[in-house]
């Protein structure tokens, strides 16, 4: 599997959270995706660049356009160095929620693309990276 | 500071989202909404999210909230023009909409309102 391209951008305050949208939905027309898998991933990063955003104090979001033999597909890879999550299979259940929302970002984002992996400790942060195939 | 705007049309209030809305913008429409309700009276609310190209949790709870707050305030709201890829990922993330009235355009909303607000105005007449 090669990376085609990249590009980190950091993610601050609640106005970034539009502009990762755009920037994620740029990356997935580029990738070739369908209306219905752009929805799915831009909604995907809109989730998760919130969480970055509440929950992580602030990070980066870094996009890779990725080609293995025969497929093509979008990675993004969000990185706080916030508090950090003590217990994810408690985070990613729905309707858990610490921030006053619905409890579905983690778990919603998770249902929308193809492979989620979260790595995350009290302390040290947390990265969750997620990736949808074309 | 930057808002949606809210126009009035007889009994019911219009809003058009046409801007990626980020989350202050869409919490002040929430409180300018439930505002307006009360001070226009009004017992309609049709909210136009055919420019909205994703609604994610944020955004839908708001949607779920506003139709709560106007029921309160003997209001009934409904949302039209989802984009068939938005309904689908909506789904996909959890969100159902429940207590949300939907119709594909404005006009089916409209004809919604406008026979939710006609049967009110018959049962008042009813001598019971």
């Amino acid at each position: 599997m090669a990376v085609l391209r990249h590009e980190t951008r950091q993610v601050r305050a609640g106005e970034d959270v539009v502009s990762v949208r755009q920037l994620v939905r740029e990356w997935a027309v580029a990738v070739g995706f369908s209306l219905v898998d752009q929805t799915k991933i831009v909604t995907a990063a809109s989730e998760l660049a919130r969480n970055q955003v509440i929950h992580g104090g602030g990070g980066t979001l870094r996009l890779e356009a990725l080609n293995d033999e025969h497929r093509r597909g979008l990675r993004l890879i969000f990185e706080d160095h916030g508090p950090g999550i003590a217990d994810i299979a408690q985070a990613l259940r729905d309707g858990y929620s610490t921030g006053g929302g619905l409890g579905l970002g983690l778990g919603g984002a998770k249902r929308l693309v193809n492979e989620f992996e979260i790595d995350s400790r009290p302390g040290a942060g947390t990265r969750v990276a997620v990736t949808r195939w074309k | 500071m930057e808002r949606i705007p809210i126009l009035k049309m007889g009994e019911c209030l219009l809003v058009s989202i046409q801007v990626d809305m980020h989350d202050r913008l869409a919490m002040t429409l929430q409180d300018d909404l439930t505002t307006r309700i009360a001070e226009t009276r009004a017992h309609g609310v049709l909210i136009d999210i055919s420019a909205l190209e994703i609604v994610d949790s944020f955004i839908g709870r708001m949607l779920g909230n506003i139709a709560s707050m106007a029921r309160v305030l003997d209001a009934q709201t409904v949302v039209v023009g989802m984009r068939p890829a938005v309904a689908i990922t909506l789904v996909e993330l959890g969100l159902s909409l429940p207590g949300v009235s939907t119709a594909l355009d404005v006009e089916k909303g409209m004809d919604l309102i406008q026979s939710a607000l006609a049967s009110r105005k018959g049962n008042g007449r009813s001598p019971t």
